[in-house]
């Protein structure tokens, strides 16, 4: 686990690290790739909570290994406080219990609709990027 | 290609006095399902624990034959 031997699992572990929320996605808040990463934002955007992303997609080295280190198989996945809540299907299931804004510490609507809307509202914020340009092991012998 | 009966049978075989309802939300095409599983192994586990047993099942499957599997998991 450390920088030398394993660059973008340490860039992975750094963002869950200091995002308080941490949506890794398939796409961008702004234009999804997938419909289960486009249903994770709405219903992160529906509570009004703030939130980071990270785009999975330009380098599959990324979910290799996201998904190797929190042994969970797809995409999305959402960090809070450094700990994976769930996938598309948990944090629907929680935005319809009102307990994914327990777990963001925000109000819940006060009339939950019955699943999760489809539309993302605007104003995301920017994705955040995993640079797998930048990250090269560091040059022997420096 | 993966059938909803195969797994059913996969995770009724590995989840201790489970039952799974598969359906196949391709209409089947055979690659994206959704799995309703009650099992007491369930209790006293986070959403999280309980849908890694049944990603556990499949292991590399997920992602690989299996494109997507939404799962519900409830203990009865």
């Amino acid at each position: 686990m450390s920088a030398t031997e394993n660059p973008i699992r340490d860039a992975i572990t750094e963002a869950i690290t200091e995002h308080d929320v941490l949506l890794f996605m398939k796409g961008t808040p702004e234009q999804p790739a997938c419909g289960f990463s486009a249903r994770t934002v709405a219903a992160l955007e529906a509570l009004g909570a703030p939130f980071a992303a990270v785009d999975i997609l330009p380098d599959p080295r990324i979910r290799q290994e996201l998904s190797g280190l929190s042994n969970w198989p797809t995409i999305p996945q959402l960090f809070v406080r450094g700990e994976l809540v769930g996938g598309c299907d948990i944090i629907t299931e929680m935005y319809e219990t009102g307990e994914l804004a327990s777990v963001l510490g925000v109000a819940a609507p006060d009339e939950a609709p019955d699943t999760a809307p489809a539309a993302v509202e605007p104003g995301a914020p920017a994705p955040l990027q995993i640079d797998t340009d930048g990250l090269r092991p560091p040059t022997p012998g420096r | 290609m993966p059938t909803t009966d195969e797994l059913k049978d996969r995770i009724e075989a590995a989840i201790p006095e489970s039952r799974a309802d598969v359906e196949d939300l391709t209409g089947g095409g055979g690659d994206h399902f959704r799995a309703t599983v009650v099992s007491p192994a369930f209790a006293g586990l986070s959403r999280i624990d309980q849908h890694k047993l049944v990603y556990d099942v499949f292991g590399a499957d997920i992602g690989g034959p299996i494109h997507a599997l939404s799962l519900s998991t409830r203990t009865e």
